[in-house]
């Protein structure tokens, strides 16, 4: 099994942990889902980093792609339609001892959780973050997504969605405070990867868009994008993600861009006819709301009685 | 009690001797932004320090600056102070400070005064450029006389100017220096007041303050035959004074809660306001959220990584938080819920007081969520039940609610030092191994109690789901599998239940009237019960602070009187109005739960006027309920 050779090889007294230990249950998306690929990857992720799993929290919304916690052997919390960024920031406020991660969908995070998303890119605080855009809802059965193509066909608009779709991209793009853009695919496990792991290793609010294939309800979609292989991008830079040769060598079009570069990013982030394959955007020095939350942990009962008897004091007739 | 003021021969005086009375009922109304609640508040502080018993209501008007000199503009506060103690707003007022004509209106609209109230008016507008305001003014002059008030004009505006060179500012405490006089309070402690309220200003204005403060002390000794002597209560205890919202942040910070997690929201944002001045210095933060749902969902985050944090809001956000209000009971997840509750619906009245959300607090979240409600009925229990709140949410792993009012809110009340308790204090968090033969949610067969793992805690990794959820918090696929895990999560709260003692009954336990209230109106019902029973009226009360679940024996107490009726401050459609009969009559808010809980015909009083009830109003009710039944 991959990774007990490294196992083998370590102090025993030291914990490491294996693939197993991050892996649970049997994740009961449909065949073919681009979720599994994400969730392998995540796994591997963890394994590489050698993270707690007891220090690791994933915490997800509704929708397809928020079961995954369940099959992450970490802690999770799997709450409500639109909602896990209050919940995962909450979670982070007053642990910096944790990793947190969240997974979102395209309904979940661009739709009823929007507004929740817009304060976490500011917020910025420190966790990795996956939406899963498979521009439909799946767990409902195929209602049009605001990710939704132009013209998408759907249980809620039978004659094809009337609005342009929003692109998650540019919109965080948009949001103050915004510091980790970056964006991959299901169907390139390897720059996913790295990808993933570029996000864990910048301290901020790190958010990966994972374009996604849905099987059952977006089929033709993810046939034309898989096959179209003039529209993947492969973003070069020293400061971006970068995968080995063999992968790179696979993308035909390739395009150097300086994450640091806002504008040029939201010119990229907007450009209709391709899709961009790496990071955007990172500002390293943007403020983490977790910071501030982690500022004065640790009172102890006897420092707490002290501060309280002197505000009682302020109000003692 | 002195119930009038005597005046005599004005303005001319001699040294006058203070008389001696049990209580008074003080006003100062004003324009929004003339300081009248600064005054008022600074009148009451002292008055505690000096013992007396106090209670106080703020007069808020709906907008910040509304218009001048209108009626629905008017501003200010109610002061009750007494030689015991105060637990309520009282009747009519004995004293009305008014800054202008019109404002007393507003008042006046609401039965605030009576024949031989002493109204102090601001004579400026006698002189105004406008000769509108002029006739105005002389109309509403002769109004107040013909209502029976002991109109005295006073120059204060003219006073001021003498030392500042804007009167609107610092008028306050030029009135608040005569108040002192009247009432003969120490002027030290009125300048160490003053000194503490602007102890973030300049010098400047300090001094300028103390000056007009000075100035009208001498000028109502100089001038004015008003002057009295309250005695202060007999209290071997040290006390402390302030207002419900307060004593809720005090509250927190005494539960070692760590986390404030809230959206601002009328009447709740003052109780945040204060934790967010003194939290870091406790080790804890306020978190102001993105809205109302964030706010709750940032809470929860905090709870579930260990810390039990808190939510304050009101009726509106309580609605906006429901459906994770319902999460925090499925994935048992403790939580403190603060609801400073407003007139509703909707937005309703954002300044006013209404009992308004226990049926949706309680009710509020689609499927079974059981919970434990707590409802203070004094700003003394708004500190404790926090504490309260916070052991209780963690022993029962569930959230809890605190109901209190806007009357609560901000009214200023002395009651005892709490005597500090290092178990108040929540522990650090538990990051010992979690035993793995241990589910996460293991109940307990007889008590549906279960212990939670902790991130952080190696061994307990598992997964919190607001999905139906077997003892592994695994999604459930089986039938019977939601049927037995809501039963274990209501059957935590029978087991809490059965730990509570029976409510007392106050007066006689056998009688033709039993009145029962909840939450703020408990110093009015006592005080109007008192009266009735002192006139031989056969009626008691009784005062719920648990609203889910119930305290036990509630049918037993009912049993023993004619007739049972609640006294509230919600809606209910009034017996003899069109239309309402037995089968459609929309009863109070805890009169519904009274019946369906003991099947008991529980009948009601309530109103949604936005006014603290008045011990009269209440008086009357009873006397006219004990009067119908004998028809």
């Amino acid at each position: 099994m991959y990774g007990l050779k490294s196992e083998l090889e370590l102090d025993l007294a030291s914990k490491h942990y294996s693939l197993e230990d991050y892996e649970k249950g049997v994740a009961r998306w449909c065949p073919g889902c681009g979720d599994h690929g994400v969730l392998t990857n995540m796994h591997k992720l963890l394994r590489e980093k050698q993270l707690d799993p007891a220090k690791t929290v994933f915490v997800s919304g509704i929708g397809c792609s928020s079961r995954f916690p369940h099959y992450m052997d970490t802690y999770g919390f799997h709450g409500l339609h639109g909602r896990a960024f209050p919940v995962a920031c909450g979670v982070k406020f007053r642990r910096p001892d944790l990793d947190v991660f969240v997974v979102t969908g395209d309904g979940d995070c661009c739709s009823i959780g929007a507004g929740a998303w817009i304060h976490a890119v500011r917020y910025n605080m420190n966790m990795t973050v996956v939406l899963l855009n498979n521009e439909i809802y799946g767990l409902t059965k195929k209602q049009t997504s605001p990710t939704s193509r132009l013209g998408t066909i759907s249980n809620t608009n039978p004659e094809g969605s009337i609005l342009p779709p929003l692109n998650p991209v540019q919109t965080t793009l948009g949001v103050a405070n915004a510091s980790f853009v970056a964006q991959t695919a299901d169907w390139n496990p390897a720059h996913m990867y790295e990808t993933l792991k570029a996000a864990y290793e910048h301290k901020g609010f790190s958010f990966v868009h994972i374009i996604q294939r849905c099987p059952i309800f977006q089929a033709a979609l993810g046939d034309e994008l898989t096959s179209n292989k003039d529209a993947m991008v492969y973003l070069e830079h020293e400061n971006g993600i970068t995968v080995n040769e063999d992968i790179a060598k696979t993308f035909k079009n390739k395009a150097n861009h300086d994450p640091t570069n806002l504008s040029e990013a939201m010119h990229l982030a907007t450009e209709d006819h391709h899709i961009h394959m790496g990071l955007y955007y990172q500002n390293k020095n943007a403020p983490c709301y977790d910071d501030h939350g982690a500022s004065n942990l640790g009172f102890t009962v006897e420092q707490k009685e002290e501060a309280l008897n002197i505000e009682l004091d302020k109000y003692a007739i | 009690m002195s119930d009038t003021i005597e005046t005599k021969e004005m303005p001319k005086k001699q040294v006058s001797k203070a008389t001696k009375i049990d209580e008074h009922i003080v006003e100062i109304v004003s324009d929004s932004g003339e300081g009248a609640q600064k005054c008022g508040q600074s009148f009451a502080s002292i008055s505690a320090k000096m013992g007396n018993g106090v209670w106080t209501v703020e007069i808020i008007p709906a907008e910040i600056q509304p218009p001048a000199r209108s009626r629905a503009g008017a501003s200010g506060i109610r002061i009750r102070i007494g030689s015991k103690k105060i637990t309520n707003m009282g009747n009519e007022a004995n004293l009305v400070i008014a800054l202008n004509d019109q404002v007393p209106y507003g008042r006046i609209d609401q039965s605030a005064y009576k024949e031989g109230t002493v109204m102090l008016l601001e004579n400026k507008w006698a002189t105004d450029p406008d000769e509108d305001i002029r006739n105005k003014y002389a109309h509403a002059l002769e109004d107040f006389n013909q209502r029976g008030y002991k109109v005295i004009e006073i120059p204060m505006e003219d006073e001021c100017l003498k030392i500042v060179k804007n009167a609107r500012k610092g008028k306050n405490m030029w009135v608040l220096g005569m108040l002192s006089y009247i009432y003969s309070r120490e002027t030290e402690k009125g300048e160490a007041q003053i000194k503490r309220i602007f102890r973030k200003k300049s010098d400047t204005i300090i001094n300028s303050n103390l000056g007009l403060y000075h100035a009208g002390y001498n000028w109502a000794k100089d001038n004015l035959n008003l002057h009295f002597d309250i005695a202060p209560m007999k209290s071997e205890e040290d006390l402390v004074v302030m207002n419900g919202n307060e004593a809720i942040g005090l509250g927190v910070l005494a539960s070692g809660m760590e986390v404030c997690s809230m959206y601002p929201i009328t009447p709740a944002t003052s109780a945040s306001h204060l934790l967010a001045e003194v939290f870091d210095k406790s080790g804890g933060l306020v978190h102001q959220a993105e809205d109302e749902i964030a706010a709750i969902g940032f809470a929860i985050g905090c709870s579930y990584a260990g810390k039990t944090a808190v939510t304050i809001t009101s009726g509106p956000g309580i609605a906006l938080k429901t459906e994770f209000l319902g999460l925090a009971t499925m994935a048992e997840i403790p939580l403190v819920v603060v609801d400073v509750q407003r007139g509703g619906p909707s937005t309703g009245l954002p300044t006013k007081v209404e009992q308004g959300d226990l049926l949706s607090v309680l009710y509020g979240q689609p499927g079974a969520v059981p919970k434990i409600v707590l409802a203070a009925a004094t700003i003394e229990e708004c500190f404790h039940f926090v504490i309260l709140a916070r052991q209780l949410a963690e022993s029962f792993r569930t959230p809890v609610y605190i109901l209190t009012d806007a009357n609560l809110a901000t009214g200023q009340q002395p009651f005892p030092r709490p005597k500090i308790k290092k178990d108040w204090f929540s522990l650090p968090i538990d990051q010992s191994p979690w035993d793995t033969s241990i589910n996460p949610f293991e109940w307990d067969e007889d008590t549906g109690l279960s212990k939670r793992p902790i991130p952080g805690q190696v061994g307990g990794q598992h997964t919190v789901t607001g999905l139906a959820h077997d003892r592994g918090s695994r999604v459930s696929y089986k039938p019977e599998e939601n049927q037995e895990s809501s039963e274990y999560r209501s059957r935590k709260f029978a087991a809490f239940q059965k730990s509570l003692n029976k409510p007392p009954v106050y007066g006689k336990d056998k009688g033709d009237l039993l009145i029962v209230g909840w939450g703020s109106t408990l110093g009015a019902i006592e005080e109007a019960v008192e009266q009735a029973q002192g006139e031989g009226l056969k009626v008691s009360y009784v005062h719920l602070r648990f609203m889910s679940p119930f305290e036990p024996g509630l049918k037993e107490i009912f049993d023993n009187f004619k007739q049972v009726m609640t006294i509230e401050i919600n809606y209910s459609d009034k017996k003899n109005n069109p239309q309402y009969t037995e089968s459609n009559r929309r009863y109070s808010q805890l009169s519904w739960l009274l019946r369906a809980r003991t099947l008991v015909d529980v009948d009601c009083y309530s109103n949604v006027e936005g006014q603290p009830l008045t011990p009269n109003r209440i008086y009357n009710v009873i006397v006219e309920k004990l009067e119908t039944n004998k028809k």
